[in-house]
């Protein structure tokens, strides 16, 4: 029984693998409609979230599976002070695969520890989440068609950014990236990161605090939210939220094939003249999402 | 003061004065019914004052833990009246409920009951991270 808590749990080869497997679900829908069919999903939110939760179950519901769960720890027994390991002893007897999204760091591997079904890290605290860099590889395969020789331009808060985290893990294990690290001096990348995988792997990288004269070099321009929920003081989050705003003016010395790209959801950070634009690929980033779940979900569950 | 040679254990050396009870209970040895002395501010050639603990049992101990307080220690085991072995402690890979994560965002700070697990992840650096959220210990937890 195999479970997600870290990107790095996967091989270059299964992240492929997964790949393939996506791309070929997006081709031939049909040859996966009833590939789960008496398996349900327990969905855990003790965190609220919409494309997560929802392109999980949207993603179990295309394979022809059930989907169980809450959306908020309110809604759980939590709320009573229950402990994570003992709510997911208790799932475990209900479903046969779990998604779980918690506010603390970790939460996902204590429940891989205690659950005899596996468990799929949907994002812990500022920590990791790896469906979501998955999302954003498939998305990189399919608008670039390849995963090496590739600047790369992470934009706004890359501290508390888990999303960006993974990726640069994920990332860095392909030949000739080059990252271009774009936030305020107060939302740069953890010293971790630089040291333990950028350093440590000899991937290049570029310290900026300026977005337009770095904007004709990149491949790819992935946006992040500054996230308030991530901040301990509101006055901070205030000053900062709006460091990094991307419109249709700073695009005009973009490369013509680049490919921008958000987790979503966005606040300000792209303004909306961007969306009709051809390189804005952020809401195709959703769709592939749900495919690459199905994907994941069928490998978890061994299912041929 | 005389404290009596020890015929089969261990001797716990040249640990740093005002070290030894916190390793006193950190390998709680106050769970041991064998002779002990912790002896504090012993005079040192090598590091002027120090801490030594006698344990006068022959048993086997997890001392692995020692090289994450302080390389430096030296451990000596002794059998029949007689140091066979003499040795410092090597870095753990993993220690648990040795330290405790600080990170008030980790798991740890609000599940009970849980192991607080570090491991090793850069031996020449010393540089140890929580299992759950890779938070670095700090050295002042221990």
């Amino acid at each position: 029984m195999r479970s997600l808590i870290d990107i790095v749990d996967l091989s270059i080869e299964e992240i492929n693998d997964l790949i393939d497997t996506a791309n070929d679900i997006i081709e031939n829908p049909d040859k996966y409609s009833e590939k789960c069919q008496k398996k349900k999903l327990a969905t855990l939110f003790f965190e609220p979230s919409t494309r997560t939760r929802l392109s999980f179950e949207a993603a179990m519901m295309e394979l022809g599976g059930n989907v169980l769960g809450f959306s908020a720890a309110s809604n759980s027994s939590a709320a009573k002070g229950e402990s994570v390991s003992d709510t997911i002893r208790t799932v475990c007897c209900y479903a046969d695969i779990i998604a779980m999204r918690h506010p603390k760091e970790g939460a996902p591997m204590i429940a891989s520890m205690h659950s005899t079904v596996p468990i799929i890290n949907a994002g812990d605290g500022g920590h990791n989440h790896p469906t979501q860099t998955l999302t954003d590889l498939l998305t990189i395969q399919r608008e670039k068609g390849r995963f090496d020789s590739l600047t790369v331009g992470l934009c706004g808060d890359l501290k508390f950014g888990r999303t960006v985290h993974s990726l640069i893990h994920a990332l860095s294990r392909y030949e000739n990236i080059h990252f271009v690290l774009i936030s305020p001096e107060e939302l740069k990348l953890p010293g971790y990161i630089i040291n333990d995988i950028l350093d440590k792997k000899g991937v290049s990288y570029t310290v900026t605090t300026s977005l337009e004269k770095v904007m004709p070099t990149l491949d790819i321009l992935y946006m992040t939210r500054v996230q308030r929920e991530r901040f301990f003081n509101e006055a901070d989050y205030i000053r900062l939220k709006d460091s990094y705003i991307l419109n249709k003016e700073k695009l005009t010395t973009a490369k013509t094939d680049l490919c921008i790209m958000h987790p979503l959801p966005r606040v300000n950070e792209i303004s909306v003249d961007v969306d009709d634009d051809p390189r804005a690929c952020y809401f195709k980033q959703v769709l592939y999402g749900k495919f690459i779940r199905m994907a994941l979900i069928l490998k978890l569950l061994e299912v041929e | 003061m005389n404290i009596d040679s020890i015929r089969n254990g261990i001797v716990i050396d040249h640990i740093k004065a005002g070290q030894g009870m916190e390793i006193y209970q950190l390998l709680n040895l106050e769970a041991l019914d064998c002779s002990i002395a912790l002896i504090k501010n012993a005079s040192s050639g090598k590091i002027g004052k120090k801490d030594i603990i006698k344990i006068d049992a022959d048993f086997e101990l997890d001392l692995d833990v020692l090289g994450y307080i302080n390389p430096d220690i030296t451990i000596n085991v002794i059998k029949d009246g007689q140091r066979v072995r003499k040795f410092h402690p090597e870095l753990p890979e993993r220690l648990t409920n040795v330290i405790r994560c600080k990170n008030p965002r980790c798991i740890t700070s609000v599940e009970q009951e849980i192991d607080h697990i570090f491991k090793l992840t850069d031996r020449e650096n010393r540089v140890y991270r929580c299992i759950y959220c890779e938070s670095k210990a700090k050295g002042e937890n221990i």
